[in-house]
Parts: C-alpha cells; structure tokens; sequence
C-alpha cells in the first residue's frame, strides 16, 4: 500500500489522503483512476487517451509536472508516498482540474496560427527535410500541448502576461517554415516584456518537456530573429 | 512602451553586458597588479589624475553601468513588485541619471 495525497478543491483546498494498493506497471493516472473509480468518485480529473498522445493528464507529481499517462508509479513514489496537485500557473477549476483557456489564448497571441500565402491552385510548396531552417521545424513541431513547460516556467509565475515556453516554441516552428508568410507580424507578436525577451533561459521547459523538445533554444532562436529584424528597421 | 522600444532595450542591455564585462576585467586586473607591491592612495592618484586614458575607460564604464542596471532593473521591478506602469520607467530613468551622476562624480576626482 501506499499513501497518496491528492489536491482536493480550488486554491483555497487542500491534499486529502488516501490509501492505494500497489501493483506491477502501474502509472500515476492508474492510482488517480483507483481513486475516482473506488475509493472517492467526486474527484474531478482530466485524461483522454491514457497512452501519451493527447497531453491532457498532466498534474504536478511530487512537485514536477508530468504526464500521469506516462509516469510509473516505482519511478516517482518516494517512502511509499506520492503528492498529486493539478498543473501550476493555471486557475484551478476543481481538484486536479485546471482551466486552460490562458495557456491557449497565448497560442493566439503569438500568432500560432500558420498563415500560407499559396492558394489551392497553386502547386505544392517543396520543401526538403534536410534544409537547415526544417530541422530546426522538426526539432520543436512535436508539441502537443501539455503545459508541463508552462507550469515549469518561473517566469510564467513572476509575469502573467508572459507567453509562455510551448506558445513561443510554437511561433519559432511557424517563424522558420519557409511556406509561412506572416513572419515579422509574429516577430512583433513575440518580442518584449510579454515575449522571448523575458526568458531568463532557467531551461525548466526543456527539462521537463516530455516530447524532449527544447523550447529555450527556440526562444533563444526568437531573440536572433527579433534582433536582426531590428537591426534591418522591420520591427 | 512600443514591442520596438522593449527589444531595443534588450539589445543595449546585451551591448552593455558586453563592454561591462571587458570592462570589469580591466579594472580588476589592473587593480590587482597595481597594488600588489603595497601602493598607497596618493601613489594611485598621481597616476590616474590628468591622465586622458583612464578618463576615457571609466566614462565608458560607467556609461555601460549607467545602461547596464536600469535595465536589468526594470525585470526585476515587474517579476518581483509587479510594477508595470510606466511610472516604473520614469523611475528608472531617474535611477539611470543618479548611476551616471555619482559614477562620473567618481571619475572625475580621481582625473581632476
């Protein structure tokens, strides 16, 4: 058996106890499932596809956040105990629920939205997997949007207004696609005080980021962009 | 403040980090040799007064740290005390000006 301490309630709630029993493979989302299916069917949870695809279980365990879905219970349970809290940076709704609408405005307002210039009549664009600027694509287009990189960031707590990891990473993977052709309008989006600028580089995103993506590098990749269109007066 | 006036900052922020960082070397190194066999406060001050070169480096010194800080300041400001407005900017205009004013009061009496 083990303890587990599980966030009940809004900001204001707090951890209740209960005891789970233990078993080969088992994930973190399995001792949540147990919980709401056995022991208290009022916990309120998020998960959809229990397999790594879908980025909607992840919860702070023991203090990081995770996927549930892909976290085994031998690798975080510390004296046979484990603390599960809903993400951090986002409102709670209840228990380990929490409103997401903020982190997907900021998508919006870094203009995460991919705005080609061809037309169904035009030809296909090519662009080659070995190019420089598709690699660097590549390398961060795998987000699904999980917001453990968001509830990671310290900067995220300290200002609110701050775009966030996985909505900047998501403008660098549009802002290096050759097809895109909003780009300085989605440098502007992404500069200053709310934008790339204020990343301290603290690198917790890349730490914690499940898909191993490194949305510091693209947020340093921002900075250069944003640099050399200031330096060539189209800021 | 304009996103264009933000990144500017964020650049000559860097630029700065850049000269206070030779800057700092400099002076360190420099201070380190030139007391290293006992020199005394009058000895270091026949040296610097009048002396154009020295004048020159640690205008720019403190021109760099006059840049440098407020900036840096300004995060500091908006991710510990949540001061946004442009108040904040006014006030670290101020600091800016007290930086370069007691910087370049140093400067000057060790030249003059």
């Amino acid at each position: 058996m083990m303890q587990v301490r599980v966030w009940r309630g809004k900001a204001d709630g707090a951890f209740q106890e209960f005891e789970v029993q233990r078993h080969a493979s088992q994930t973190v989302l399995d001792v949540v499932t147990h919980i709401q299916r056995v022991l208290d069917s009022t916990l309120a949870y998020r998960f959809a596809c229990r397999v790594g695809m879908c980025g909607s279980c992840a919860m702070t365990v023991n203090g990081v956040a995770r996927w549930t879905c892909r976290t085994h219970v031998d690798k975080v349970v510390k004296k046979e105990q484990i603390e599960i809290a809903p993400l951090r940076n986002l409102p709670m709704i209840r228990d380990l629920v929490t409103d997401m609408s903020e982190f997907f405005d900021k998508w919006t307002k870094a203009k995460g939205r991919f705005e080609g210039a061809r037309t169904r009549s035009d030809d296909f664009a090519r662009v080659f997997p070995d190019s420089e600027d598709r690699k660097l694509v590549d390398a961060g287009i795998e987000c699904i949007g999980c917001a453990v990189c968001y509830s990671s960031c310290d900067v995220v707590s300290w200002n609110p207004d701050y775009l966030g990891p996985a909505a900047l990473n998501r403008a660098w993977t549009l802002v290096k696609d050759e097809r895109d052709s909003k780009k300085i309008e989605r440098l502007r989006a992404v500069a200053g005080d709310a934008g790339c600028h204020s990343c301290h580089t603290h690198m917790s995103c890349t730490e914690r980021c499940p898909k191993q993506i490194s949305p510091t590098a693209g947020i340093a990749g921002l900075k250069r962009e944003v640099s050399l269109a200031l330096f060539r007066k189209a800021l | 403040m304009s996103v264009k006036a933000q990144t500017i900052l964020w650049v000559t922020q860097r630029a700065s980090a850049a000269v206070l960082a030779l800057c700092v070397t400099v002076h360190l190194a420099t201070m380190v040799y030139a007391i290293r066999g006992g020199l005394s406060a009058a000895e270091i001050l026949s040296r610097t007064k009048g002396n154009a070169g020295w004048l020159a480096f640690y205008a720019v010194f403190v021109l760099a740290v006059t840049v440098h800080a407020p900036i840096g300041l300004r995060s500091v400001l908006l991710e510990w005390f949540g001061w946004r407005s442009a108040s904040r900017d006014v006030f670290l205009v101020g600091v800016a000006m007290l930086l370069g004013a007691l910087g370049m009061r140093a400067v000057l009496g060790v030249f003059l």
